[in-house]
């Protein structure tokens, strides 16, 4: 037997039989462990307890307005792209209580006082991971902490997965995200034909790493996970140039091309709703009809919604050109300024979950096209 | 990005573990400012955070009423009167501000604040000054009114410009006076007259137009409707005053005020955080974008 100390950085073999086992010891230390499930005919990232959960032979077929899920396409449980989900939602829940108030004989507030869950998060991909770095960025500041988001953050378990196999409309290389995992998570797992590799992150991930039975990491299975990484860039299927950006979109707001999309975007905030960064919300009382009793909830809110700019006398985006517009230059011009980073990390769901099939790396260069001209 | 707020601490860190939780504070008296308008007196229920609180002028409050939501109101009272009370005058428009207008001395309204950047009191000591606002835009102004007549001598010729659509709607009528003997150079203008009218008539830009400025030493503050203050700023580049001395209060639609909820967002700032007070020097390249 080789010596049994793991190190941080150091790869291992698991056999697959030997997932659930590392499973149960996530479990063991209270976390909720949540994956990629194939349901609904799509993938969902939802509660997993063994590695059958896993969405085993999937793939997904993804095109502009396209999703479409494949089975018994192979034999590997990580491999299917996922779908309109994201992490987000256990992070920045689509709808969260704050507090209620009650009016006794003063309004008294009561906080939300349940403890958050505890989260492992099982199958996150090198762009998702960025996507969570990306929202770090804005709900852990230092002028201000989001304490829903803080507290589900800081006891976040993850075990990333090197991708192999992208989908159309991913474009993770362009952004410099992925399709190999660069850091930020506990565990990191490449899927072979018949073995997990897995690299150690964290002292977590190798305390969750030493209850199970593995191997150390062979050359060859390491180098077969890099000719794999390596194919898997070449595989990518979609481009966007950056290196003007975000310039291009802050300096032309006025361009024709403007128009042109927004007679294609049906302003459904689809693309909001499914983008791992976007971080916009709206909050609302909900109360009882003697006004007696409130209870405040945050929801996730949209750029494309019209109420979202809204002031008296009328919003400030009331057209649709004007919120595309506004999204778009957040993503690739704005966001940069605010956080140092791009709001994008090519995972390509805008374009997947779009109704019209708009692209957002198709619009970049239609604009750059018609700055040139 | 602009760090103008930097010198201002919120008056505590905030409820670190609840979002939007708010201090409760009373309505200590209301005072109808014109049709529509008023001011609510605020004080903490809380002595201890009545007296931690402080905010400059130009800073606003999330005011929030349970059962209707929150509304961004801006101070408008002096930050340094001895009775410390907090003086928000309202429009009463919307849903929440309606609310409010229906409470009554004694009421209990939530208060979260202060939040955002003020107007540059430091940075335009020595210079003339000159206050262009319209309609509810003077409340903001306001509390710099109060510290320019505190510190009447670290600052050259003040003018105030200030319009409304009638007489009738013009705020704080009674003070006019009180400013002009501070040595303030009290300019009203309204969009229509009525009988007992024998002032100004005509849009504050228009009377901006007329004002001598010299544009080394001038410094513009403005807040009010987007078009007022649009020309205001022509006006005042007009004279050459440099951009970095029009100082401008924006309105955007606001929920959180720590720059979370990404709703007041114009360009790479967040009003309620980055603002509401800007140079204009920083808003220059998209100011004039419509819907941006």
């Amino acid at each position: 037997m080789f010596n049994k100390i793991l190190n941080i950085n150091s790869s291992v073999t698991l056999p697959r039989s030997e997932f659930d086992t590392l499973l149960a010891s996530l479990h063991e230390l209270g976390y909720l462990t949540v994956g990629p499930r194939a349901q609904d005919e799509s993938i969902v990232y939802a509660k997993i307890e063994k590695l059958d959960d896993l969405p085993l032979g999937y793939t997904s077929e993804q095109g502009p307005a396209s999703f479409r899920l494949m089975a018994g396409r192979h034999n590997r449980y990580f491999d299917a792209i996922p779908g309109a989900q994201s992490w987000k939602q256990f992070l920045f829940p689509p709808r969260t209580h704050i507090f209620s108030a009650d009016k006794l004989e003063r309004w008294t507030i009561q906080p939300n006082q349940k403890q958050q869950p505890r989260y492992a998060l099982i199958g996150v991909r090198a762009c998702e991971l960025a996507s969570i770095e990306i929202q770090d960025r804005a709900f852990l500041r230092t002028d201000f902490r989001d304490p829903i988001y803080r507290a589900r953050r800081e006891q976040l378990f993850i075990l990333a997965v090197n991708c192999l196999h992208p989908a159309g409309t991913c474009f993770c290389v362009s952004m410099e995200t992925g399709p190999k995992v660069r850091g930020g998570y506990d565990l990191c797992l490449t899927e072979l034909d018949d073995v997990f590799m897995i690299e150690i992150g964290s002292e977590l991930g190798r305390d969750v790493l030493s209850r199970c039975q593995y191997e150390p990491a062979s050359g060859f299975v390491q180098s077969a996970v890099e000719k794999g990484l390596e194919r898997a860039v070449g595989e990518m299927g979609r481009a966007l140039q950056l290196d003007d950006l975000p310039s291009l979109l802050t300096d032309n707001l006025e361009l024709k091309h403007w128009d042109t999309v927004a007679k294609r975007c049906l302003s459904c905030g689809n693309c909001t709703q499914v983008c791992p960064t976007c971080f916009c919300w709206d909050v609302s009382d909900h109360t009882d009809l003697l006004a007696q009793k409130t209870s405040r909830e945050r929801v996730w809110d949209s750029c494309f919604n019209p109420q979202y700019s809204y002031v008296f006398g009328g919003a400030t985006r009331p057209n649709i050109r004007s919120r595309y517009r506004q999204w778009l230059t957040h993503k690739l011009g704005a966001w940069k300024e605010q956080y140092d980073t791009f709001g994008c990390t090519g995972c390509g769901r805008c374009i997947t979950w779009c109704p019209e099939g708009i692209d957002l790396t198709e619009e970049i260069a239609a604009l750059r096209e018609e700055i040139k001209t | 990005m602009i760090a103008m707020a930097s010198n201002i601490a919120p008056h505590h860190a905030g409820h670190e573990d609840c979002l939007l939780q708010p201090d409760w504070a009373e309505v200590v008296k209301i005072v109808p400012e014109a049709e529509g308008v008023s001011t609510f007196w605020l004080k903490f229920t809380d002595p201890k955070i009545q007296e931690r609180y402080h905010f400059a002028p130009g800073q606003f409050n999330m005011l929030y009423l349970p059962g209707y939501g929150e509304a961004a109101i801006s101070m408008s009272s002096d930050p340094e009167a001895p009775d410390r009370l907090l003086g928000h005058t309202i429009r009463h428009v919307g849903n929440v501000t309606k609310g409010i207008a229906r409470l009554k001395a004694g009421g209990v309204v939530g208060i979260r604040g202060p939040f955002g950047s003020s107007w540059p009191l430091d940075a335009v000591e020595g210079k003339d000054i000159v206050v262009a606002c319209g309609g509810i835009g003077l409340p903001p102004l306001r509390p710099l009114i109060y510290h320019i007549m505190h510190n009447r001598s670290k600052f050259g010729k003040v003018t105030l410009l200030y319009g409304a659509r009638t007489p009738k709607d013009l705020l704080y009528q009674n003070e006019y006076e009180i400013w002009k003997q501070a040595d303030i150079d009290v300019n009203v203008t309204v969009d229509r007259g009525d009988d007992t009218w024998s002032g100004r008539v005509g849009v504050v830009p228009m009377w901006f137009y007329n004002l001598r400025v010299d544009p080394q030493k001038t410094a513009v503050m403005t807040c009010g409707p987007e078009i007022m203050i649009r020309f205001v700023i022509y006006e005042g580049l007009a004279r050459r005053v440099p951009a970095e001395r029009i100082f401008v209060s924006l309105e955007r639609n606001m929920k959180c005020g720590q720059g979370s909820c990404g709703h007041c967002q114009i360009g790479p700032y967040f009003v309620c955080k980055d603002g509401p007070v800007f140079p204009f020097s920083a808003l220059e390249k998209f100011f004039n974008v419509e819907e941006y």
